[in-house]
């Protein structure tokens, strides 16, 4: 809950509100404007202002609404406080005159956009805004007087002390001039007004104080007068609104000097008056100026006046001299250690907590369910053991006993198989096989095993009987064999070859020997022809022939023109020129089809049929750029 | 101690072999080496890798399905020892791994067959389609047999050399021109192993 109200925005005069949201609408709103402008945009630049103001007007208002507390809500001694301040009534009429005057503005500008949308010419639309402004101005001005109501509040609201009413708190009250100003000097460092004239506080005070490491706080209250509370001013009421609603230990301040100007009566009637604020509160009673007067030297007649005080039931006394500094510490130690208790004592008082703490803890009474009595386990065996006595020399004996008698600890070590539980006796020493041909034994220990190795035999049985271990196997006869090697040989013959042909075409970093000038002797030719197969011997005939003198053929003749030499030797080669022409006039023809073939070839700067080169793919300046008059190809 | 069976692979680890991943549910990965548990956590699916058994029972190649292969199991009921049951237990176990086996191996011929005549009709084709190299081949084996021949001729002539030495150790002139004789024979061999015509 908020118990400060330091920062409120401050509220502007009406007038200075006007400035500064229209200086605002014309700052930041565009304010250049034509008739030649489309209607649309005109009606758009009119609007804008008219919203621009509206939501000014509004956004500054609700600064106003939200940074003032609502009065319902806060804390009960700061309502009665607000209240007896500023009234109630005065202080929610005002707001709520912003609050309309906010709903109002709202719905001007909602009206004027409507009929700006309709506006048909500059002139009008100007004539709407004007409108619009004005009527919200109107409605601005007539805030005049709840906006300087609440700036006052504003700032004396900001001044106000502040006072937890939750906290540890010491309330000093009392008639006038009693010294309450005085004492709350003494015990705290706040700065407070000490006057020899009644009604110096004229509104509470607060300082602030240690004490056990606590923080406490002391609060001042303006001086009571005996009357009913009616009749009370503001002043009065804000102490009987502090001492009403503030969890506190109270100190009643008496003088019995009566230097204050008023009678010891007087002040002990004032006490009894305000007793039933006390009600659920510590209370001291104080008697101050004991410098001047002390308990012991009054007249028999006011000391019994003073002592009905304490027939209150909680209430102490005690004396101080806050002009001596006499006393005054015991004093306050004395009301925050009354505090301190009454506090405890009311938290202790104060169901909510204890019933939390139950709330948590649950503790389940399961229902019988039947009549059947069913009592914890224990076995015969254990019963008839009765109690282990290491006393007893016939007591049992333990295996710690053993092991005690065989070495102890370290030398003799229990044979745990002794305790197992077997069939027989003879195979607690066993060591079981885990392992065999790579198999857990684990695995195929089953109590079950004969019976279902017997299936397993019975099975085998049955399918030897069907045949279904019968090996159909044929034996090979000789052709089979053959047909196989002979594929076999085949399929070794053509990765041969593969591997051969590659190796050959692979270039390996040798240079291409032109075919022209590779020489192939008749003895490879007759080799290789006989290993695949044919028959040499006519080929040696047509050899012995052609040695005795063999026919030149038309490249030999090519070749003597060109070199214009005597015609050598003929090359042991076919003749590629006429090979494969019947006679002149196919020939003739051949040549005739080879250079038409050449034509385009040449005419394309190739260097021969297998040139392809291509210079450039996509050659930059034909393909880029924005296209002129110029061809395609040439720019 | 026990043998436990790869994750990945499903092969046997040893006591003391491989490695163990315990997963934070506590659930235990055990690896036969270093190759299954790189596999794993490269979260490889064991059946598509052709070298696991997974795969390999999946795939149909190996005996997934039998009565034998239903004895080992992890049962989670303790029993006691009793020594006349683990002794037969023991003669159980190889008397179903020999049945194991033979099954495996019925299996296996099963899976096999038929894949003969299929080689022998892709054999069939090969040789009908490739004529001409076969004619290669007459060449070779023609070669090869005369090789042989000239070798065994060679070899006997030397016997019958050897055996004329000693009675020729005493006629020198004779020697002489036996000598000669063989040379020459030598060199005709020579000449033709290589191919002469």
């Amino acid at each position: 809950m908020q118990l400060t109200w330091k920062d409120i925005p401050a509220v502007p005069t009406s007038n200075d509100m006007l400035d500064i949201v229209l200086n605002r609408t014309q700052r930041k709103t565009p304010t250049v404007i034509r008739p030649g402008f489309k209607i649309q945009r005109i009606r758009a630049f009119y609007m804008r202002k008219v919203k621009f103001t509206a939501e000014g007007f509004t956004e500054k208002f609700e600064d106003v609404l939200k940074g003032f507390p609502n009065i319902n809500d806060v804390h009960p001694f700061h309502r009665d406080l607000m209240d007896t301040l500023y009234e109630k009534n005065h202080y929610k009429i005002s707001l709520a005159a912003v609050s309309r005057a906010k709903t109002l503005i709202e719905q001007v500008s909602r009206d004027y956009v409507r009929l700006l949308k309709f506006g048909q010419s500059l002139f009008q639309c100007k004539q709407l805004k004007r409108a619009a402004l004005g009527r919200m101005a109107t409605i601005v001005k007539k805030l005049k007087d709840p906006f300087a109501y609440l700036e006052q509040v504003r700032q004396h609201l900001g001044r106000l002390p502040s006072i937890d009413p939750n906290t540890r708190t010491l309330l000093i009250c009392g008639y006038p001039n009693v010294g309450k100003s005085s004492f709350l000097k003494c015990i705290t460092k706040a700065d407070v007004e000490v006057q020899p004239y009644a009604f110096t506080t004229k509104s509470l005070y607060v300082g602030h104080f240690d004490y056990k490491y606590l923080r406490f706080q002391a609060i001042d209250t303006p001086g009571i007068l005996d009357r009913p509370t009616e009749e009370m001013n503001n002043i009065e009421m804000q102490s009987i609104y502090a001492i009403a609603h503030l969890r506190s230990c109270v100190l009643y301040f008496m003088d019995l000097s009566e230097q204050c100007g008023f009678s010891i009566e007087a002040q002990v009637k004032l006490f009894h008056s305000i007793k039933p604020l006390f009600a659920n509160k510590s209370v001291l009673v104080v008697v101050n100026k004991t410098d001047i007067i002390r308990m012991e030297d009054l007249e028999e007649s006011q000391a019994q006046l003073v002592q009905s005080v304490m027939d209150v039931p909680g209430v102490e006394l005690m004396q101080t001299s806050c002009y001596q500094e006499e006393n005054v510490m015991e004093v306050r130690n004395k009301a925050c250690e009354k505090l301190l208790t009454s506090r405890i004592e009311q938290k202790l008082k104060g169901t909510a907590r204890v019933t939390n703490v139950l709330n948590k803890i649950h503790v389940a009474r399961p229902q019988a369910r039947d009549d059947v009595e069913r009592v914890p386990f224990i076995p015969e065996e254990a019963k008839k053991l009765g109690r282990y006595d290491p006393m007893d020399p016939n007591r049992r004996k333990l295996a710690r006993d053993i092991e005690a008698e065989n070495g102890g600890a370290g030398v003799f070590n229990i044979n745990l198989k002794e305790k197992y539980i077997l069939e027989d006796d003879e195979w607690k020493n066993d060591v079981m096989p885990e392992i065999l041909d790579g198999r857990n034994v684990y695995d195929f220990l089953d109590p079950e095993i004969s019976a279902k190795l017997q299936a397993l035999e019975e099975e085998e049985e049955r399918l030897e009987q069907e045949g279904f271990y019968d090996s159909d196997e044929e034996i090979e006869d000789d052709e089979v064999a053959e047909l196989r090697e002979k594929a076999e040989w085949i399929r070794n013959k053509q990765k041969q070859m593969i591997q051969a042909a590659r190796s050959r075409k692979a270039l390996n970093n040798k240079s291409i020997m032109p075919r022209s000038k590779i020489t192939k002797s008749f003895s490879e030719l007759e080799n290789h022809m006989y290993h695949v197969g044919h028959d040499v011997s006519k080929l040696r005939e047509k050899r012995e022939k052609a040695g005795r003198g063999r026919e030149l053929t038309g490249s030999d003749y090519v070749r003597a023109l060109d070199e214009d030499r005597k015609v050598p030797a003929p090359a042991n080669q076919s003749d590629r020129l006429n090979g494969g022409l019947s006679d002149g006039a196919l020939r003739s023809k051949a040549e005739r089809m080879a250079k038409a073939e050449r034509r385009e070839r040449n005419r394309q700067a190739r260097a021969g049929e297998a040139d392809r080169r291509e210079v450039a793919m996509m050659p930059k300046h034909l393909m880029s750029g924005k296209r002129g008059v110029g061809k395609t190809d040439r720019r | 101690m026990r043998i436990y069976s790869c994750h990945f692979c499903s092969s046997p680890v040893y006591p003391g072999h491989g490695i163990m991943f315990v997963r934070n549910d506590a659930k235990e990965f055990r690896f036969c080496r270093s190759k299954c548990h790189k596999a794993f956590k490269q979260k490889r699916n064991p059946r598509k890798l052709r070298w696991t058994k997974a795969f390999r029972k999946a795939a149909g190649k190996e005996l997934a399905v039998d009565s034998t292969l239903t004895f080992a199991s992890r049962r989670n009921v303790p029993v006691r020892y009793n020594r006349d049951l683990v002794a037969t237990t023991l003669k159980a176990m190889s008397r179903i791994e020999e049945i194991r086996q033979k099954r495996e191996r019925a299996f296996y011929k099963n899976r096999m067959r038929g894949n003969k005549e299929r080689q022998l009709a892709a054999d069939r084709k090969l040789v009908e389609e490739n004529q001409e190299l076969l004619r290669m081949r007459e060449v070779e084996l023609r070669i090869k047999a005369e090789k042989e021949a000239a070798k065994a001729q060679r070899e006997q002539e030397e016997a019958e050399m050897d055996e004329d030495e000693d009675e020729e150790m005493e006629v020198e002139s004779e020697e002489s021109e036996a000598e000669e004789q063989a040379q020459k024979i030598l060199l005709k061999n020579k000449r033709k192993t290589k191919v002469k015509f």
